[in-house]
């Protein structure tokens, strides 16, 4: 009877534990899409209101959690034929249990409604803007007051308000990086809005956040916060056209650029003949830190890989589908091929 | 035509494939329900079990992120409407004549009807596995990406015409549902008398008759446009996508009270008997549910939160979210103090009904966590969301589900399914689910999004998803468990005579399994809980007693081949909107000779 009385406490109990302990090491800030470690205003303020409301609901787990179980412990059916009070209510109680809870949500409705519209506009207006076009599957950054393009990744200058305008060509996605904000949706036919201020000096991941087709899990965006000198050396160095390609393995590069049909998709600035815009602008894209829409950093060899087989990096990707070097087998790259692209490419810093 | 309808006799098959294929018996038809609903459950859990090894480690490619994104529309799309939605099902059939004190329901053919047209419905939907691509857009099928240049293949078409046939199941059922329970109760049993889960039957066919009819036309919308080139979701020509979205969840948000009534229902009528006690504050809970049913139709855009709706939108809908915690809550408040004070007996049932307290506690309270719509614009398509449905929609609706078939099985089948084996399988349940389940709040929260095939090895997310795949495997093992007691049970069990619980409510009053004709004489009911108020006065109630073989001259609806045909045709026509108008053409005509053919043909046939 002790003994299994003690095991049926021991597993629920366990298992409280195991909660509890668990909820302690799942908080994990240093992980790069951490909601937890907020790095601008809009984060630390949807932050700020999920740690009040999950404190609440802890308290709340516990009382009535709690409560549950002591009830079900306390009354016990003792096995000695008691007939329990056939209570049907108690108005009082009734009265109790729907106000106070009904205050509780008062009171959190009022940070509730507030922050709503504190994250939805910059209390001090913009300083900075962006237009992001997102396609299946990367991402097209324009800076409409400077004029640079660029793909995949944003560069914002530190402790500045951005605000971000999104637009999508074809299906939903979404436009998140949790470090410095909640995610805003982009919604074909119309211009979606959210800022963001970043308070911090780093790189922060970014992810598509609404399901956009095969390639979902691979369209992700990197979000790089300089101080105010670097942002204006990298807009600078940006705006100006492609570097000309020096050695002869560029050189070779910059020809097969052309007559391997990347330029049906891509553009470099400074290249007449590389108008495409179905593709990310290519001008710089030596100087990113990743490729293919972040998932993949920007080495030789991924690089590499990436033009020898863009589907198996990226399945369901549009340049394999429509490359002419890999829906037309006498256009296909070969490995000298590869290397000439390689070395010209990351040249284009 | 009358003539044609008479020419056709009636069947009479004693046993076999065609007795059920021709039952309209609410007992038959309740555990036709009930079989088919749990195999598709185990199937939308293999789904599931699919995508949990693939997610198991980072980077990992043992499916294609095509495949993966029909495992995750189809796993939704199976254990809601396929699952969770036939298993009420089955418990409105096999219960609510019994509780009411009635014979049959209202409409006993309309009742197979509902049925076939299920089985006929979720077979179309699972067989785009078969015929060259299931649903693969999710499951609330966001435009425009449902649109046939994003989504090409007739994959969509499977869900469109999948789903509006399943919504003329839900319908019929709806309506015969809430006609039975108006119109059928025993004399004496006033609304405030009906036991709670009458209650929550009968909210749960309200919202299914006014909220079916808002997706069908989301369905038939989608539809044109994928057949037709319409373009109602078409961007280029100017159409809004959030449209689809609107539509959806005004019909996708009281569809979540639809798959949670029932099991609350369910949990009101275990906790009571195993606590030797009534329900403490029927009224209070049953008002909690009709403003549970009235409310959920002002929340639905919290789904919709991150789309851009503005900050007074969001804020609304922030508001009428919170505030509908309250009636939930006051549920799982009037049910502890149902147990307070009473002699609990831990039975199988109770354990999964308590369970569903507890896990329902955590899935309403990372609810209230999404309804803040500041702090949601972090959570909403992460992890987060998928930790608190599966919370609500397993830890509720399941648990209540197990717990009303160790309940109610007694009465179905005679016999007791194993206590022992019961424990087994509700502790590596409850624990399984915990492990797989909660551990998705924290990969929310660590930034993790839904409806990703695979996602990168330096995210930090590998442990908790190794974790969960753990858990999910365990909750297979535990169903494992449960299929080898119903089983076994059904061979051996112990008899259960027809009040094996000491029970409170009607259908306690009955043999097990009862006869057809459910009740020798119907009842005249003078309280709630009349049935347990008789055996404290002693009144001889004979549940045990012998009953005759003779049906003592009662007249009940006779089988009928009409809705199994009728059913069929309207199967052929929803092949035909996809691959070919003429066989849709064919269909739709035996479906409408079948209903007239129905029409004609009298409820009891003349010479029983």
């Amino acid at each position: 009877m002790f003994t299994n009385r003690l095991v049926k406490l021991i597993v629920p109990i366990t298992l409280l534990c195991v909660l509890g302990i668990s909820s302690l090491i799942g908080c994990t800030p240093d992980h790069p899409m951490s909601t937890f470690d907020a790095k601008g205003p809009v984060a630390e303020r949807q932050l700020s209101l999920f740690m009040m409301i999950l404190w609440i609901a802890t308290a709340v787990f516990v009382v009535v959690g709690g409560g549950l179980l002591y009830t079900i412990i306390r009354f016990r059916d003792k096995g000695d034929g008691f007939k329990p009070e056939q209570t049907h209510g108690n108005t009082k109680l009734e009265i109790t249990w729907t106000v106070i809870p009904s205050i509780m949500l008062a009171v959190v409705a009022v940070p509730t409604v507030i922050s709503q519209f504190y994250i939805s506009s910059p209390p001090d207006g913009e300083d900075i803007r962006i237009n992001v076009d997102a396609n299946q599957w990367w991402w097209e950054i324009e800076y409409p007051e400077s004029g640079v393009v660029t793909a995949n990744e944003i560069h914002v200058p530190v402790g500045k308000a951005v605000g971000v305008y999104l637009t999508s060509p074809d299906v939903l996605h979404s436009f998140w990086v949790p470090k410095l904000a909640g995610k805003m949706d982009i919604v074909p036919g119309k211009t979606t809005y959210m800022w963001f201020q970043a308070d911090e000096v780093g790189n922060y991941h970014g992810q598509c956040a609404e399901f956009c087709g095969e390639s979902h899990a691979y369209m992700r965006f990197r979000v790089i916060v300089d101080t105010e000198e670097d942002f204006a050396i990298w807009q600078q160095s940006q705006l100006a056209d492609a570097k000309t390609p020096d050695s002869d393995q560029e050189k070779q590069g910059a020809t097969l650029f052309i007559t391997k049909g990347c330029i049906a998709c891509h553009s470099i600035k400074g290249v007449p003949a590389a108008a495409g815009i179905i593709g990310p602008d290519l001008t710089h894209v030596g100087s990113r830190g990743t490729l293919a829409a972040g998932i993949m950093d920007m080495t030789e060899q991924n690089l590499s890989d990436w033009l020898e087989d863009p589907n198996k990096s990226k399945p369901g990707n549009i340049m394999s589908k429509q490359g002419i070097a890999y829906t037309n087998e006498a256009m296909a790259l070969t490995s000298g091929d590869i290397s000439n692209l390689v070395a010209y490419l990351r040249a284009l810093k | 035509m009358a003539s044609i309808a008479s020419a056709f006799s009636r069947p009479k098959y004693p046993v076999g494939i065609w007795n059920w294929a021709t039952t309209i018996d609410h007992k038959k038809i309740g555990a036709l329900y009930g079989i088919t609903a749990f195999i598709f459950f185990l199937i939308g859990g293999l789904e599931a079990l699919i995508m949990r090894a693939q997610l198991a480690r980072p980077e990992h490619a043992m499916v294609t992120p095509e495949v993966f994104s029909q495992l995750f529309t189809m796993h939704a799309l199976t254990m809601i409407f396929l699952g969770v939605m036939p298993l009420s099902a089955a418990f409105f059939n096999l219960i609510v004549p019994l509780m009411i004190g009635a014979r049959d329901v209202a409409f006993p053919r309309l009742n197979a009807f509902s049925y076939w047209v299920y089985l006929f419905g979720a077979i179309l939907l699972q067989s785009g596995w078969l015929l060259g691509g299931s649903p693969n857009s999710g499951w609330f099928a966001y435009a425009p990406l449902t649109a046939t240049s994003f989504s090409p293949g007739s994959g969509m078409e499977f869900y469109a015409v999948g789903l509006g046939v399943l919504g003329v199941s839900s319908l019929a059922a709806a309506f015969n549902f809430i006609v039975t329970i108006i119109n059928m109760r025993a004399p004496g049993m006033t609304l405030m008398r009906m036991p709670v889960f009458i209650w929550m039957t009968l909210i749960t066919s309200f919202l299914l008759v006014t909220a079916f009819p808002v997706i069908t036309v989301g369905l038939v919308e989608l539809y044109f446009d994928r057949v037709f080139d319409f373009n109602f979701f078409n961007t280029q020509a100017g159409a809004d996508p959030i449209l689809w979205q609107h539509l959806f969840w005004v019909f996708g948000h009281p569809e979540v009270y639809i798959l949670i009534l029932p099991a609350m229902g369910i949990v009101s009528e275990v906790l009571p008997t195993f606590s030797k006690k009534p329900l403490f504050g029927y009224p209070v809970v049953v008002l909690s549910g009709i403003t549970i049913g009235f409310m959920g139709w002002a929340v639905w855009s919290h789904h919709m939160f991150t789309v851009g709706m503005g900050p007074v939108t969001n804020s609304v809908f922030a508001l009428t979210t919170m505030f509908i915690a309250v009636p939930t809550g006051v549920k799982i408040f009037n049910w502890i103090a149902t147990m307070w004070g009473g002699s609990i007996s831990m039975t199988t049932s109770m354990l999964f009904s308590i369970g569903f307290i507890f896990m329902f506690i955590i899935g309403g309270l990372s609810g209230v966590m999404h309804s803040i719509a500041p702090s949601d614009a972090q959570q909403q398509d992460t992890y987060f969301i998928v930790a608190h449905l599966h919370y609500v929609l397993f830890g509720g609706s399941i648990l209540a589900v197990f717990s009303g078939i160790y309940y109610w099985f007694p009465k179905a089948t005679g016999k007791l399914l194993n206590e022992s084996i019961g424990k087994i399988h509700f502790w590596l349940t409850i624990v399984g689910f915990n492990i797989a389940f909660f551990p998705m709040h924290f990969l929310g929260m660590d930034g993790m999004p839904r409806r990703q095939a695979t996602y990168a090895a330096d995210m930090g997310w590998d442990l908790w998803n190794m974790v969960s795949t753990i858990g999910a495997f365990m909750i297979a093992l535990s169903t494992l468990v449960f299929m080898h007691n119903f089983f076994r049970s059904l061979k051996k069990g112990e008899p259960s005579g027809g009040d094996p619980w000491d029970g409170r409510t009607l259908e306690w009053a009955i043999p097990s399994p009862p006869p057809e004709y459910n009740f020798v004489t119907i009842p005249t009911v003078t309280a709630r809980d009349h049935f347990w108020e008789e055996k404290q006065l002693n009144i001889n109630t004979p549940s045990d007693a012998l009953e005759e073989e003779d049906g003592h001259g009662i007249h009940m609806p006779s089988p009928s081949y009409i809705p199994l045909v009728t059913a069929l045709g309207l199967a052929v026509f929803g092949y035909g909107l996809i691959y070919s108008f003429a066989m849709a053409g064919v269909g739709a005509f035996v479906t409408v000779v079948g209903i007239y053919a129905w029409a004609m043909e009298p409820a009891t046939a003349p010479e029983d």
